[in-house]
């Protein structure tokens, strides 16, 4: 018999289907997670990240396999294993309706912190998460960043041996989200083991190790480096470009040698296939001026190695629609708009003008006004002030011949789930007028461009997310709408399918659509020509990223990624109006 | 104090600080009672009055005229008279009378002769079956009562005995006072079963009760933590409503309270853990209000004895109602209101309640094991 390792997590070979007609959630997985350390738990929406935390838990049992908790099986002692753990699911699990106060009593209570020891932890994580001041703010009252923090204080009120975070980072804006990096960093001391679950790549790169999930198996385990070390020598970036970056990416995601790329703000990132030389920028058009330079890999780099290289650079979608002539008229426009529901300012005084041809990226955490602003430019909510223009149309005073110009992509899933995906496909084409020859050409033509033939029958409910995103993106722009709103399209989804949708809205866009979207990739936003931060209901800064980046740039922090300048950028309106961060 | 006291307080104040915080439970818990009892008390009426009775009079002579005016006079029916069948026949059919009653051409002659006027024809409208009863029964009570007059005024004797109706424990035939005890057991399974259900389905979806599994607690404390305060609040209500009941609505309380509380609190366990059970499988609001409604609210409409007579109820119907706990609190609350306190009958009723709600407990923590499958 093997020693029984009481010191980690054994997963030896575990695998867990959730019910008898769905495929494994996870599938075959073996690994050892040490204490000591923060084990990233990384991969896109549905990879199986929330099924293996559950399992550590004892929540959710193995269906095969097994696990065992510092020595501990789950199947029976998992009585045992709560006694040391540390939870915080998704919604934090928080009781919106008690005080701050009120959830740390109650968490100490169930964990049997009671006395001294109990005043010593209330004071110790009140400084901690910085909640002091709002110790009688109801919970639901708080900022996305603060009930963060708030979570994270009622998983370790009992000073736990296993930490879970399961998505801990994810709509929280970018200021709260490197505070809890600190905090959980000060945390990890030689008997705690913390397990950080998340679909940003960037944040695996701040982990000791990693566990990479896609589709419920384990592609990768250990230290970010070891896999970022594929692609060492293989990413570059097209600098200093004279001429048009969606383009230069384009042509180089056409180029055998290129496996993968993207835009960044002025320049364009190209990772190149095993073995290959780099193109020359003139093959690429990025003009005469401009250089390549080799730079540090990613994991998301790597990632999409693992995975075999992304998808051509070239839109199938954009191919098939006629270009729009005109001229860079201002085609969205929005005026000092504003929205109240109740004494509540949802969004205030928000203004933005996007011209033909132009990408528009709204970014800003989880409640910030990102989804109000989009319904108020869709003419499906009423501004309280101001005003909006689509094509053209002012939105108060004819909605419905704006809105039949532009395609619209909710940030919830919002097709028929009981419908097919052809059946979904045809009631929008009905739905935007389309009828005879022509709705039977454009679903097809849609079909086959999202690769959803395999898929035509399928309920949309039971859609893979990529394959959701793909249709609800379909039905958007079946039409060949002037305007396209798009509302967090990718979120969630896997950077290959992000890879793809990317491709479509640069077709787009250069075929002369007009593009609104919201994102809270940072490095989604660098393919905007220009984005605005919405932090609290109001824009606080909008421009090209680079010149944001510019604008916060100092001896310190001369070149700021773009999360370094929202961040900048926060605090530097915070202060301003003497509000704490 | 130990740990397992110390978790269940905990979960208990949190409990209330949410109920006191939270508009909709004490909406469910206080608000919708006092809806219901006014419904009852003010809306819905079982009792026959002035049942509109179309009267054909076909004969012109004495007795003819003399049985229409008992018809007139009797408070049940309020009467609209014709010399023919057909004009009153379409305005059966419209549903604008509720009965038909005949004197044909030859009555006065007939009675003339001495002869039983077992010959009247009552047509009564079969769409709603307990007015055709009562439009039957009713307007043959009236020509007895008149043909027994008739005799006693021509000095012939009767014969044979009389039978005298007396009606025992709601002497006026009040409908409303053996519907308002059906109403607050109604009450009492809206709020032990669908606020229970409710908020069990808010933690999940919060993702509450995911982060309180993962904590040392145990599943007998949640479970104590759950029933604790809606049972205080589920007795609150009732009392509110029993209150209500009594001085507003003149209902007559002839029991114990010791009796209204055993019999309501061992229904109100039942209906807490049939709550909880609907929880364990419902984990989103609407579902869980719609199994609430469903399973909870409507047998305990149906098939409680509350409206429906169970004993007139097909037998496989009939051996359904055994298993819904308001048939019981139904029979105790008529009793304990109505009748008094018959210990023999209250206390086995009460004992059957506090068997199917150790059944629910046990299901319910059977099926709720920390797991989230």
């Amino acid at each position: 018999m093997k020693p029984v390792d009481d010191s980690s997590l054994v997963i030896e070979n575990l695998s867990y289907r959730y019910d008898k007609d769905f495929p494994l959630a996870l599938d075959g997985l073996s690994a050892v997670i040490r204490p000591g350390i923060v084990t990233g738990l990384v991969g896109p929406d549905g990879a199986g990240k929330t099924t293996l935390l559950r399992l550590l838990t004892g929540l959710l049992l193995p269906t095969t396999g097994s696990l065992r908790v510092f020595g501990l099986d789950t199947r029976d002692e998992a009585e045992k294993v709560h006694r040391f753990i540390g939870y915080m699911p998704q919604k934090f699990g928080l009781y919106e309706d008690l005080s701050v106060r009120q959830n740390l009593r109650l968490y100490a209570d169930l964990h049997d912190v009671t006395g001294a020891e109990r005043q010593r932890a209330f004071a110790r994580l009140l400084v901690f998460t910085g909640l002091e001041p709002f110790q009688d703010r109801l919970a639901g009252r708080l900022s996305g960043g603060m009930k963060q923090k708030l979570g994270l204080a009622c998983a370790l009120i009992r000073k736990p041996r296993l930490l879970l975070l399961d998505e801990p980072s994810v709509g929280v804006d970018p200021v709260s989200r490197r505070e809890l990096w600190r905090m959980v960093g000060e945390l990890v001391d030689a008997e705690t083991a913390v397990i950080w679950s998340t679909a940003y790549l960037d944040e695996a790169e701040k982990c000791r190790e990693v566990l990479l999930l896609d589709g419920g198996r384990l592609l990768f385990s250990g230290p970010p480096g070891a896999l970022t070390e594929r692609v060492a020598g293989r990413c570059f970036q097209v600098q200093t470009i004279d001429g048009n970056r969606r383009r230069v990416l384009s042509h180089a995601l056409q180029r055998p040698e290129v496996q993968d790329g993207i835009v960044q703000g002025r320049n364009v990132r190209i990772v190149l296939r095993p073995g290959q030389k780099p193109p020359a920028p003139a093959l690429l058009e990025a003009g005469a001026g401009s250089r390549l330079i080799p730079v540090p890999p990613r994991f998301e780099d790597a990632y999409i190695d693992v995975l075999g290289g992304g998808p051509g650079g070239v839109s199938a979608l954009a191919e098939s629609i006629s270009p729009l002539s005109g001229e860079r008229e201002v085609t969205v426009e929005a005026v000092g708009l504003s929205k109240r529901f109740g004494d509540f300012t949802a969004v205030s005084e928000v203004g933005f003008s996007i011209r033909r041809g132009e990408i528009f990226g709204l970014l800003g955490p989880n409640g910030a006004g990102k989804s109000t602003i989009f319904k108020m430019m869709c003419g499906l909510l009423r501004p309280s002030a101001g005003s909006g223009r689509v094509s053209g149309f002012d939105l108060r005073v004819s909605p419905g011949q704006a809105r039949s110009r532009l395609g619209y992509m909710a940030q919830k899933f919002s097709l028929y789930g009981d419908l097919s995906t052809r059946q979904n496909l045809e009631f929008f084409a009905g739905v935007y007028g389309l009828a005879g020859w022509r709705r039977k050409e454009t679903v097809t033509r849609m079909i086959e461009i999202f690769g959803l033939y395999p898929h035509v029958r399928a309920s949309a409910r039971d859609l893979p997310l990529g394959f959701k995103q793909r249709l609800a993106l379909a039905c958007a722009v079946m039409h060949e709408p002037a305007v396209l709103f798009l509302d967090e399209p990718t979120s969630g989804v896997d950077p290959l399918t992000r890879r793809e949708f990317w491709t479509h809205i640069n077709g787009l866009v250069e075929r002369g659509v007009t593009v609104l979207v919201t994102t809270h990739f940072m490095d989604e936003a660098e393919y905007c020509d220009r984005i605005g931060l919405i932090y609290r209901g109001r824009m606080i800064a909008h421009g090209v990223p680079d010149d944001l980046k510019e604008q916060v740039a100092s001896a310190a922090l001369p070149d700021p990624t773009l999360e370094e300048t929202f961040i900048a950028l926060l605090r530097q309106w915070d202060t301003e109006r003497g509000e704490p961060s | 104090m130990n740990g397992c006291r110390r978790r269940m307080a905990a979960l208990i104040g949190k409990e209330f600080v949410q109920i006191l915080r939270d508009p909709s439970s004490l909406l469910i818990a206080f608000v919708l009672p006092v809806i219901l009892l006014f419904l009852y008390g003010f809306g819905v009426s079982l009792d026959a009055r002035e049942i509109r009775l179309g009267v054909a009079v076909r004969d012109s002579g004495e007795e003819a005229a003399g049985l229409l005016a008992a018809f007139r006079a009797s408070p049940y029916f309020r009467t609209e008279v014709a010399r023919d069948t057909r004009p009153l026949e379409a305005e059966l059919l419209a549903g604008r009378l509720r009965g038909l009653v005949v004197i044909p051409q030859d009555f006065s002659r007939r009675i003339g002769k001495g002869i039983d006027p077992a010959n009247l024809q009552v047509v009564a409208d079969g769409s709603e079956t307990n007015t055709a009863n009562y439009v039957q029964n009713y307007a043959q009570g009236v020509a007895r009562t008149w043909w027994n007059q008739r005799l006693r005024k021509t000095g012939q004797d009767l014969g044979g005995p009389e039978l005298v109706a007396r009606i025992w424990f709601n002497p006026e035939l009040e409908s409303r006072n053996s519907l308002l005890p059906g109403a607050l057991a109604i009450i009492m399974a809206i709020i032990g079963t669908l606020l229970t259900a409710l908020v069990v389905a808010r933690e999940w979806e919060r993702g509450t009760m995911e982060a309180l599994m993962v904590t040392p607690v145990a599943i007998t404390e949640l479970i104590v933590g759950k029933i604790f305060p809606y049972f205080v609040l589920g007795m609150l209500a009732m009392l509110i409503s029993v209150g209500i009941s009594v001085t507003l609505f003149a209902l007559p309380f002839r029991g114990s309270l010791a009796a209204l509380l055993l019999s309501s609190g061992a229904f109100l366990l039942a209906a807490l853990g049939q709550g909880l059970l609907i929880s364990s499988a419902a984990k989103n609001q609407f579902l869980a209000a719609m199994a609430a409604l469903i399973t909870g609210f409507l047998p305990a409409f149906l098939l409680s004895g509350f409206i429906f007579e169970i004993a007139s109820m097909p037998p496989a119907v009939r051996a359904l109602t055994h298993i819904i706990p308001a048939r019981y609190l139904v029979t105790n609350l008529q009793t304990v209101f109505l009748v008094g306190d018959v210990w023999s009958l209250l206390l086995p009723n009460v004992g059957i309640l506090l068997l199917l709600a150790a059944g629910l407990f046990f299901l319910t923590a059977g099926k709720t094991a920390k797991r989230l499958r």
